[in-house]
C-alpha cells in the first residue's frame, strides 16, 4: 500500500507539473490569465504531492521494509533510525526524488511570491520550474523508481519492479545491504542535501532571466528579484563544498580535503559560474551594463547544475560504456541540450533589446576590474570541465581511458587564483566610471606595505619557495585591503556621529550589508586560500610499521605506540582503535586514536583519523593496517597538515558572509527612506 | 634532560628496506590501475598494497622513479600516471586550457575597447552614486586626506 501511494503521489505530481508548464505557456500565449493562475496552483501543488512521496518512502525505509528494492539495498536492520532517514538519499533512485522535493518545494515557494509586480514573469518562471521538475520526476517515474519491489521468478531471477510480474513471488529479504559505511558520517549526511539545496536554488535566477528573456523586459528587474535567491543558492553550494571537504578529511583517510575528482568538480562548477554571475550582475545593477553577459552566466550556471548532476548521476565518469548503459544518461543529455539551445535561442532572440549602457570610461575602473574577475573564474571553469571531459573524450576517440589528475588543475588554477587574489586586493579601492592610478596607489599604499611582512617572515624562517612568498603575499595584501575597508568605513561613521569605533563598524555592516558582508566573503575566502597554500605546500607525511612502545617521528612530532585495542559495537560494526601518545620537543602533548570501523552488514571498513589540532598545526594519523597474531604490529600512516584549520575557520566566515549579504534589510523601502533623510538631516 | 629523554624514549620502527616513505613518494606519482582516481599510496584495495609492494621490489632491484612508473605505464596503460603524457592527442589536454584563456583575453581586450571608445562620448557618473551612504563615506575620506 505505502510503496504504491509514494509512487502514485510521484506520477500524479509529474502530471501536475507537466500541466503546469503547459497551462503557463498556453495561458500566456493566449492571454488568458486563468491558465496562468491554474498553472500557479499546479505549481504550488507539486511541493506536497512529491512530499507525500518522500514521506513514504521514508516510511518504508524506518520501518524496514526490505521487499522494496531500494530499502534493501541502503538500509539495514542495525542501522539507528536517523540514519535510515538519510538513507533517502544514500542511493542513486532516493537521491533523485529528494532532488525532486527540493525543486518541488523551491517551485511552490516561487509560486507563493507576491507576484503583483511582476505578473508577466509569472508564466515562464512556471514554464522553466515546471519544465526542469517534470524532467527529474519522469526519472523516477519512468526509470528509477525508489518504490520498486524485489521479486523472484520461477527461473529463481530477481526483478524489480512495483507491480508483480506473471510467475512471479515477493521476495523478501531478512535484513538490508546497510548504507554504505563512508555514507554514515555526520558530513555526509548534511553535505548532499546542501549541495542539492544549492543546485535547485539556482534553478529559479535561471528561470526568472528565461521570464525577462521572453517578456522583452531588459531592466535589472529579474536580477533584483533573484538577487536574495541566487545567494541562498550560494550559500547552500559553498556550505556544500566546505562540508564535502570536511567528510573527506575526516573520512577517507588520505589527509586531504579535496582530490580534483570529476565528481567533486562537478559540484565546483556551477559554483564557479554562480560566483562569476554574483560579481557581474552588481556591475548591470550599477550601471546597466553587462546584461548579455549575466544572461550567459546565469544560463550556464543552470546548464552546470543539471551537468554536475548528470555527471554524478549517470555513471559518465567512471566510464563511456557505463553510461551508454545507463537508462537515465542519454535523457540527461537530451534535457541539456533542449534546455541550453532554447536559452541560448532566446538570448539572441532579445540580443539587441538587451544592449545597455555599455560604456567604459577607463580600462582602471571598478567595472573592468570585475570583468577581469569573470574572466578569471572562467578559466578557472573551463580547466575544470576540460580535466573532466578531456578523459571522456579520449576514452571515445581512442579507446584509451587517461587520468587527468591532481598536477593538472594544479598548474592551471594556480595563476588564475593568484589573479583573483590580486583583484581582491584592489579591486575595493576602485571606483565606478575611472579611478586614477594615483588614487589607487594612495589607497591602498599602507596595505601594500604591511602586506610585505607576510613574504619577509617567510624569508626569515627559511622558506624561499618562490610561489609560496607570492601566494601568501597575496592572501595578506587581500585581507589587509579588505580590512582596511572596514576601518575606513568605520571611522569616517566615527568621526560624523561620534560612535565607539565597535559600534560604528557594527552600524557600517548593517547598513550596507551587501558590500560589507561581500568583504566578509573575501576575508572567509583569504583565510580558505591560507589554509589550502598551507597543506599543498607544506605538507609532510611518513609512513611506518611499529610494534607496542615503537616510535615514529614526523618534524617535530615524536608518537609513540601504545596499544591497540578491538571494540565491538551494538550496532554491528568492530571499532580498531589504536592509542599514540604524541611528544613534542620531548614532551608529552596529546594523545591520539586513529581507528577503523568495520561494518559487519555492508562488508566494508571506515578510516577515522586520529587528529591533534591547533589552529596551526594538525597532526593526522592514520591505521592503516595491522596484524591480529597477538604481536599488534600496526602500520601508520602520519600527515602534518599546517594551517588546514585556517581552511575551516575560512568556511566559517564565508559562510557568515554570504548571510550578512543576504539578510533581509530592515532598511524596506520606507525604512530606506527614513535613513536617508536622517543622512540629509546631517551638517 | 633531553638525553635521558632520548635514553626512555623507545627505538624508532626497524624500517623495511626501502622504507614506505621512499614507496609512497612513487606511489603518490601513479593512480590506481582499478579504483577510479586514487592515487596508489593511499588506495585501501589489496591489489594496491600488491602493486606498492611491486614497487619496493623494483627499488631493491636499483630501478629509478622513472622506470617503476614506465613499468606501471606498460603493464596497465596511460591512465596510471596522474597526467596524460604529452603526446599524440593528449597535446590538446595542455593547449586547450592556455588558447581558450588567451582567446578570453583577446575577446575581453576588444570588448573593452570597444566600449571605451562608446564611452568617451558621455560622462559616467563615478562613485556609487546610487548608493548615498557609501558616497557620503567616501566624500568623507577625501576631505579628511
Amino acid at each position: 500500500m505505502i510503496p504504491n501511494v509514494g509512487y502514485f503521489a510521484s506520477v500524479f505530481a509529474f502530471g501536475v507539473a507537466l500541466y503546469a508548464a503547459v497551462a503557463a505557456w498556453y495561458g500566456s500565449r493566449k492571454g488568458k490569465l486563468a491558465w496562468v493562475e491554474s498553472a500557479r496552483r499546479a505549481m504550488v501543488l507539486t511541493w506536497p504531492l512529491t512530499s507525500i512521496s518522500v514521506l513514504a518512502l521514508i516510511i518504508l525505509l524506518v520501518t524496514g521494509r526490505y521487499e522494496i528494492y531500494y530499502v534493501a539495498s541502503v538500509t539495514s536492520n542495525s542501522m539507528p533510525t536517523y540514519l535510515k532517514i538519510t538513507a533517502l538519499w544514500g542511493g542513486q533512485s532516493g537521491s533523485l526524488l529528494f532532488w525532486s522535493w527540493l525543486m518541488a518545494a523551491f517551485a511552490s515557494a516561487a509560486g507563493l511570491r507576491k507576484w503583483d509586480r511582476d505578473r508577466e514573469f509569472l508564466p515562464w518562471v512556471a514554464l522553466v520550474t515546471m519544465a526542469t521538475l517534470a524532467f527529474f520526476l519522469s526519472l523516477t517515474v519512468f526509470f528509477e523508481n525508489p518504490f520498486a519491489r524485489i521479486w523472484q521468478t520461477a527461473s529463481g531471477e530477481q526483478v524489480y519492479a512495483l507491480f508483480q510480474p506473471a510467475d512471479a513471488l515477493l521476495f523478501v529479504p531478512y535484513d538490508g545491504l546497510g548504507l554504505n559505511p563512508l555514507l554514515r558520517h555526520p558530513g555526509m549526511i548534511i553535505h548532499p542535501p546542501m549541495l542539492y539545496l544549492g543546485f535547485v536554488s539556482f534553478v529559479i535566477p535561471y528561470a526568472f532571466a528565461i521570464a525577462a528573456l521572453q517578456t522583452g523586459r531588459s531592466d535589472d528587474r529579474w536580477i533584483r528579484i533573484t538577487r536574495r535567491w541566487t545567494l541562498v543558492a550560494w550559500i547552500f553550494l559553498t556550505l556544500g563544498l566546505i562540508l564535502g571537504g570536511r567528510w573527506a578529511y575526516d573520512v577517507l583517510g588520505w589527509g586531504g580535503y579535496w582530490g580534483w575528482d570529476p565528481v567533486e568538480i562537478s559540484a565546483l562548477m556551477p559554483w564557479l559560474a554562480g560566483t562569476a554571475f554574483l560579481h557581474s550582475v552588481v556591475v548591470q545593477e550599477k550601471r546597466g551594463m553587462l546584461k548579455h553577459w549575466n544572461m550567459v552566466l546565469v544560463i550556464l550556471t543552470y546548464a552546470l547544475v543539471i551537468l554536475g548532476t548528470f555527471f554524478t548521476r549517470s555513471g559518465l565518469l567512471s566510464s563511456v560504456h557505463a553510461f551508454a548503459e545507463s537508462a537515465i544518461g542519454p535523457m540527461f543529455l537530451a534535457f541539456i541540450s533542449i534546455m541550453s539551445a532554447a536559452s541560448l535561442f532566446l538570448l539572441i532572440k532579445r540580443w539587441d533589446e538587451l544592449k545597455g549602457d555599455e560604456q567604459l570610461r577607463s580600462v582602471l575602473s571598478r567595472e573592468s576590474l570585475f570583468l577581469i574577475n569573470n574572466l578569471l573564474f572562467m578559466g578557472i571553469l573551463v580547466v575544470c570541465l576540460w580535466g573532466v571531459i578531456f578523459p571522456l573524450i579520449s576514452e571515445l576517440i581512442t579507446g584509451t581511458k587517461l587520468t587527468i589528475g591532481e598536477p593538472f588543475y594544479e598548474l592551471a588554477v594556480g595563476p588564475l587564483l593568484a589573479g583573483l587574489l590580486l583583484l581582491m586586493a584592489i579591486a575595493p579601492s576602485s571606483t565606478y566610471g575611472r579611478t586614477s592610478w594615483r588614487r589607487l596607489v594612495f589607497a591602498i599604499r599602507i596595505p601594500f606595505l604591511l602586506s610585505l611582512l607576510a613574504p619577509s617572515i617567510f624569508i626569515i624562517r627559511g622558506i624561499f619557495t618562490w610561489y609560496a612568498l607570492l601566494g601568501y603575499w597575496l592572501a595578506t595584501f587581500a585581507a589587509l585591503t579588505t580590512l582596511s575597508e572596514f576601518c575606513r568605513g568605520a571611522w569616517a561613521r566615527r568621526q560624523r556621529h561620534g560612535e565607539s569605533l565597535l559600534s560604528a563598524l557594527g552600524k557600517l555592516i548593517v547598513r550596507n550589508r551587501r558590500r560589507y558582508g561581500g568583504y566578509l566573503v573575501h576575508l572567509g575566502v583569504v583565510l580558505l586560500v591560507v589554509g589550502i597554500m598551507g597543506i599543498e605546500m607544506f605538507q609532510t607525511e611518513t609512513q611506518g610499521t611499529l610494534a607496542l612502545g615503537e616510535q615514529i617521528t614526523i618534524g617535530r612530532y615524536v608518537l609513540i605506540y601504545d596499544d591497540l585495542q578491538h571494540y565491538p559495537q551494538e550496532d554491528v560494526r568492530l571499532n580498531t582503535r589504536a592509542t599514540l601518545s604524541v611528544y613534542r620537543h620531548g614532551k608529552l602533548v596529546d594523545e591520539v586514536n586513529p581507528r577503523v570501523d568495520y561494518y559487519y552488514d555492508a562488508r566494508q571498513s571506515m578510516t577515522i583519523p586520529g587528529l591533534r589540532s591547533t589552529l596551526l598545526n594538525d597532526l593526522y594519523v592514520i591505521l592503516w593496517e595491522w596484524e591480529s597474531n597477538g604481536l599488534e604490529a600496526a602500520t601508520f600512516k602520519v600527515y602534518h597538515n599546517p594551517l588546514v584549520n585556517f581552511m575551516w575557520l575560512g568556511g566559517v566566515v564565508f559562510i557568515l558572509g554570504t548571510v550578512v549579504a543576504a539578510w533581509p534589510s530592515h532598511a524596506s523601502l520606507g525604512g530606506r527612506r527614513s535613513m536617508l533623510r536622517k543622512l540629509e538631516r546631517q551638517p | 634532560m633531553i638525553l635521558i629523554l632520548l635514553l626512555v624514549l623507545p627505538a624508532t620502527a626497524q624500517e623495511p628496506t626501502p622504507s614506505d616513505d621512499e614507496v609512497n613518494a612513487i606511489a603518490k606519482q601513479l593512480y590506481c590501475p582499478v579504483c577510479e582516481n586514487t592515487p596508489l599510496d593511499v588506495c585501501p584495495t589489496k591489489a594496491c598494497a600488491q602493486w606498492r609492494e611491486t614497487i619496493r621490489l623494483k627499488l631493491a632491484d636499483g630501478w629509478s622513479a622513472e622506470e617503476i612508473k614506465q613499468y606501471f605505464v606498460e603493464q596497465y596503460g596511460d591512465r596510471v600516471l596522474a597526467t596524460p603524457p604529452a603526446r599524440g592527442l593528449n597535446w590538446i589536454v595542455y593547449i586547450f586550457p592556455p588558447l581558450a584563456l588567451a582567446l578570453g583575453v583577446y575577446l575581453l581586450a576588444r570588448t573593452m575597447r570597444s566600449w571605451s571608445s562608446e564611452g568617451e562620448m558621455q560622462d559616467v557618473p563615478s562613485v556609487d552614486a546610487d548608493d548615498p551612504y557609501i558616497a557620503r563615506i567616501e566624500e568623507e575620506l577625501r576631505k579628511r586626506t
